[in-house]
């Protein structure tokens, strides 16, 4: 139990060394982007209706940005530690696989939650969103990135160097992240989209958690929680299938 | 009493290559062992294998009785490993690192002996630096106290003392030496012959994957029998001694004798051909000359 505590402090205390990038820098990539857009589409677009396009957007920045930086902190974090031969010192330890699982997880669950907070401290400012359900809003931010930092940690075993990390982040996450309703509602896309829509993961979580916002959502949100929970289920029995066969971490 | 290292029939492939042919070693406890072998024989291989860093692709291995596989986190905190890659996590200063070790190991408040090894390990006054900031023998040296912070019982160390300078890598030998005393079994390879000669009490020679010798340190060093011997003299060889020669260089000629007996014939024929002897040498044979001779010159 210590170890995978001290697994877990480490990865926490790795992050607040640095945390100008882990935390500061995305935070203001959010509020880059809700400036940009805002500005742009303030005027043109009512989402839900009596809701400003800039209440709108807040949430789904939030999430966004969870999701992101929960990816970010396992990957990187295992990438780096995989080519400076580091990870050596936890391979050493009589560390259970899951314990492994469990803290890189979690740390990128607390990254994830704390950047999130930020961005949503940060936007305030310019508008503020209506908090009806504040239980799904934590529910969808710790299942959703508890997801992504387990996909994180697929991808920082996966990968061998930084270019193929950054592949992973350029092909799969960038893309189902912007196809996933953060800048609109999917009732705007034309059908095929739409249905296209419906087999991203990163739709239901965004759209889960936006509903403890406005109580509004594209679809029920116990159905997505539905499957939100049973893709964390697939991917983190995946991932811990993994790191029991010691794939990539043990020659 | 179950042996600090088990190693049985042991095979590891890269590839087409194969890495660890067969390996059978046992190491009792309270052995300081020797594992020598020239580049690419092996050694670390085997020892990622112990250490459960790499899995075996067939055979048994297991550390004071546990198996290193199907027992891993208990074989794991009996077994403490200085790697030979010189690595180092570069957000965290030496005690943050030490630390952090310690409760990798399950270990809550280990200040005690972590002040104790930075004091052994000439580390105190770095204790607040960030691994970034020390030397390579600096780094080197916090490797071992990595590897110590759980005190186990089995020390594998891979090329410890590479980088690390004439002084330090003495007290670092009489801190070993004295975990040695206390009861830790050591495993240590080294490239350094002399150090394996001076520390271990039993060697075990490595080459392309196989042990191709494995005996004490005092065996090993008997069996290359007889002495060299450096001569300058005032003129040239005699011819009846010229087949005893294996090396000759600015002037001075080194013979190999059988026995020490052969000293008194060797210096007779000298007499008789009038060449007199300016200055002589007698060699005792030392483990470089018996790894030369085990694992052969040049081909490896
Ligand atoms: N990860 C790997 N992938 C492929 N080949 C490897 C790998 N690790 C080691 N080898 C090969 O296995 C052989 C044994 O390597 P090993 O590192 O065990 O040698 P060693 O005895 O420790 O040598 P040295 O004295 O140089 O440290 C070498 O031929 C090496 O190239
Ligand atoms: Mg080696």
């Amino acid at each position: 139990m210590l170890s995978f505590y001290t697994l877990f402090y480490k990865e926490v205390l790795r992050v607040w060394k640095v945390s100008f990038q882990t935390v500061l820098a995305p935070v203001l990539t959010a509020l880059l982007y809700l400036l940009i857009f805002s500005h742009v589409l303030e005027q043109h677009v009512e989402v839900y209706p009596g809701v400003r396009y800039t209440a709108f957007l807040i949430p789904g920045l939030v999430m966004m940005s969870i999701l992101q930086n929960a990816f970010a902190n396992s990957s990187s974090s295992l990438i780096q530690s995989k080519i400076t031969g580091n990870i050596v010192f936890v391979l050493l330890a009589p560390i259970a696989y899951w314990e492994f699982f469990a803290a890189y997880v979690l740390a990128s669950v607390a990254r994830g939650l704390v950047v999130g907070a930020g961005v949503y401290l940060a936007t305030l400012w310019f508008a503020q969103p209506p908090l009806q359900f504040p239980l799904w809003i934590v529910l969808f931010a710790v299942l959703g990135s508890a997801l992504l930092g387990s996909l994180g940690v697929v991808a920082g075993i996966w990968a061998e160097k930084f270019d193929q990390l950054a592949g992973f982040q350029n092909f799969i996450i960038m893309p189902l992240t912007f196809l996933s309703g953060v800048f609109y509602s999917i009732h705007s896309l034309p059908p095929f989209w739409q249905g296209l829509s419906r087999f991203n993961p990163f739709f239901y979580m965004i759209d889960g958690f936006r509903y403890g916002f406005f109580g509004v959502s594209d679809i029920s949100p116990w159905f997505s929680l539905a499957v939100v929970g049973s893709c964390l289920v697939v991917l983190a029995g995946f991932t811990l299938a993994l790191l029991r066969s010691g794939y990539k971490l043990r020659l | 009493m179950f042996p600090a290292v088990d190693v049985c029939q042991v095979h590891k492939h890269f590839g087409s290559l194969h890495a660890l042919d067969g390996v059978d070693l046992r190491i009792d406890q309270g052995e300081f062992f020797g594992l020598l072998g020239p580049n690419g024989a092996g050694k670390t291989t085997l020892i990622n294998l112990l250490a459960g860093l790499a899995l075996p692709d067939g055979g048994r291995m297991s550390i004071m009785g546990r198996d290193v596989v199907k027992q891993y986190r208990a074989s794991r905190r009996l077994l403490g490993v200085v790697p030979q890659e010189l690595v180092f996590d570069p957000f965290f200063s030496v005690r943050e690192t030490l630390c952090l070790q310690s409760g990798y190991f399950g270990l809550r408040s280990n200040d005690a002996w972590i002040d104790e090894l930075l004091h052994h390990l000439d580390l105190a006054d770095k204790a607040d630096t960030n691994m970034r900031r020390l030397s390579g023998g600096m780094k080197r040296r916090v490797l071992v106290a990595q590897a110590l912070v759980h005190k186990p019982p089995v020390i594998v160390l891979d090329e410890p003392t590479a980088g690390v300078d004439v002084e330090l890598r003495q007290t670092m030998w009489r801190f070993i030496q004295q975990l040695n005393r206390d009861g830790h079994t050591v495993l240590l390879t080294t490239h350094y012959l002399e150090e394996a000669e001076a520390l271990c009490n039993r060697i075990a020679m490595l080459k392309r994957g196989k042990i191709v010798a494995l005996d004490s340190t005092q065996n090993l060093l008997s069996s290359i029998a007889g002495c060299r011997v450096k001569l300058r003299l005032a003129a040239a060889l005699p011819d009846a001694l010229l087949p005893l020669v294996v090396e000759q260089k600015e002037g001075d000629y080194i013979l190999e004798l059988p026995s020490y007996e052969a000293v008194e014939p060797m210096l007779a024929e000298l007499r008789l051909a009038g060449v007199a002897v300016q200055q002589m040498n007698l060699e005792q044979p030392d483990l470089a000359d018996v790894f030369l001779r085990v694992v052969g010159k040049g081909e490896s």
